[in-house]
């Protein structure tokens, strides 16, 4: 070969890292927002019918709470477990992982996923192994604001759930 | 062993007085009269990889990821062993007969290989070099044919979209939006017989060099861009083999790297310039011709057996009719773990090199040849 030729490129970390920069697709941030606002939309809407079919049956808006959740959740999972979910959320993204459909998207796909490894080790084990993060930090912050809250209310100031 | 040497690095070193190991480390030209020959090769591909532009070439197409197996793993191990067992049945070779199988894919443990070499029953060397490994068994295998260390040797990878899912990132059914960056796991095996090459090499496809990967990174910790992190590892592995003086871009009809991509391509062949290496068109890429562009793979093909399936299905097929003459196949691999990209380190790369000639291939200008 001409005496062009190196062994070495003599490019940097620093500079590679401008080049990928500049190379990585960029992503469409408006078609992925009205994708994810028509599919949350959606589930929300499907939430909002199961919760006046509640309310027809004669619960309260606190009442219906509760069984509404189950509801969702049964839906999320019936959907994943058909190989569903995941096809949806493929084009949804965040509209799809939002609402409770995907918290229990994120619980049965693992469950799913390890029941081959047995119902303990597997199955038992890692079930939480997705939605696991949610839960620690969603119990923390719960934790910390209900002492923000009381904390508040010793000095008189009532605001949320302490009130 | 034959008195004649297996590597022709001591002719590099009469015409150009240095040893061509020292201008180009790594880099393993065998002795013409050593250079083993493919005798055959043997694909099974997955569904996606079965409808793209190249599902015409492979040997056996599987319509479902299950293909009647209880779990994603057994199915891997499946498509390992039709794919050896294909391999073996095309040359007429029993089991029994092969010296050495040399594979490698990507699980923990090399597990899909273990457990189909415990069946075969010849005597097995799990090899890992993640979407490499079918370069590295390919130029290991050669040497060993090349040294009379074997004279019937089996080479073999495999990978399974849903398997290394699983391993790497995510429970198959969880619903996550693919980023433009990601590459989709080739879910295929791909099979090799080696031996020495008849007398003359007749119309044998031989390998003729080697050149063997260093472990690279230029700073890229993003696994869902891999082929980012590759690039310095083909490019590396790309200078050093064109600094030898018997290689010379001309001579070559195709160079085909796997697996850099859409993205990842670009910034591989901007690397090679720097360093005064253009190879122009001759240039492409396994990530890229395995799929079609509006096949849900975002930036193009990965896993070992990506470049493994296009080359054996599409570019040896194409060199034993004679469509192809000399080829250099650049295998790249990422080695990280969950473990090291969730701890914060860099995706370390690395790419093999394997020179090969068929029945069409021009004298080489470059070099020693006489």
């Amino acid at each position: 070969m001409g005496a062009a030729l190196r062994v070495e490129h003599g490019v940097d970390r620093r500079r590679y890292q401008e080049w990928v920069r500049a190379a990585e697709p960029r992503p469409h941030v408006a078609a992925a927002l009205l994708r994810a606002f028509l599919a949350g939309g959606m589930i929300c809407t499907v939430g909002q019918g199961v919760l006046n079919l509640l309310r027809a049956s004669g619960l309260s808006e606190k009442e219906a709470a509760a069984p509404l959740a189950v509801a969702m959740v049964f839906l999320g999972s019936a959907a994943t477990a058909l190989g569903v979910y995941d096809n949806l959320a493929k084009v949804a993204g965040m509209g799809a992982a939002l609402p409770i459909t995907g918290f229990s998207n994120a619980m049965t796909a693992p469950a799913m996923e390890y029941k081959r490894e047995g119902y303990v080790l597997g199955l038992g084990s890692r079930v939480f192994s997705v939605a696991g993060p949610v839960l620690v930090y969603g119990f923390a912050t719960a934790w910390l604001l209900a002492m923000v809250s009381w904390l508040l209310s010793r000095v008189g100031i009532h605001w949320g759930l302490a009130g | 062993m034959s008195a004649a040497p297996a590597f022709a690095d001591r002719a590099t070193e009469a015409a150009v007085g240095r040893s061509a190991r020292r201008l180009a480390p790594g880099a393993v030209r065998l002795a013409p009269s050593a250079a083993p020959a493919l005798v055959a090769w043997y694909t099974v591909a997955g569904p996606e990889e079965a409808t793209g532009p190249l599902g015409h070439a492979f040997d056996e197409r599987v319509p479902d990821y299950a293909w009647g197996e209880s779990s994603f793993e057994r199915t891997e191990r499946k498509f390992l062993r039709h794919a050896t067992q294909g391999v073996l049945a095309r040359a007429g070779w029993t089991p029994e007969e092969v010296d050495l199988h040399l594979g490698g894919d990507l699980l923990d443990e090399i597990t899909t290989h273990n457990f189909v070499a415990r069946e075969l029953g010849i005597p097995f060397v799990g090899m890992f070099s993640a979407c490499a490994t079918g370069g590295g068994v390919l130029a290991m295998g050669a040497l060993a044919v090349a040294a009379g260390a074997a004279e019937r040797l089996l080479c073999s990878v495999s990978s399974h979209y849903y398997t290394a899912e699983r391993q790497y990132r995510y429970p198959v059914e969880l619903g996550v939006e693919r980023l433009a960056t990601n590459q989709r796991t080739a879910t295929g095996a791909a099979a090799f017989l080696l031996a020495p090459a008849p007398p003359g090499g007749g119309e044998a496809i031989r390998v003729t060099a080697v050149t063997w990967g260093r472990v690279r990174d230029l700073g890229v910790k993003d696994p869902n861009n891999m082929g980012a992190a590759e690039g310095p590892a083909a490019a590396d592995t790309l200078l050093r083999h064109f600094s030898r003086p018997d290689a010379v871009p001309e001579d070559y009809d195709l160079v085909l790297t796997g697996d850099l991509a859409r993205v990842g391509l670009p910034l591989a062949r901007r690397l090679c310039r720097e360093g005064g290496l253009d190879l122009g068109e001759r240039w492409q890429d396994a990530g890229v011709l395995l799929y079609a562009p509006d096949q849900p793979v975002q930036a193009g093909g990965s896993g070992a057996a990506c470049c493994a399936l296009v080359l054996a299905g599409h570019v040896l097929t194409a060199m034993a009719r004679g469509e192809l003459g000399r080829v250099l196949f650049v295998a790249t691999g990422s080695l990280h773990s969950k473990t090291t990209y969730q701890q914060g380190d860099v995706l370390p790369v690395v790419a093999h090199a394997v020179e090969l000639e068929g029945p069409a291939a021009r004298p080489r200008r470059g070099g020693e040849e006489a």
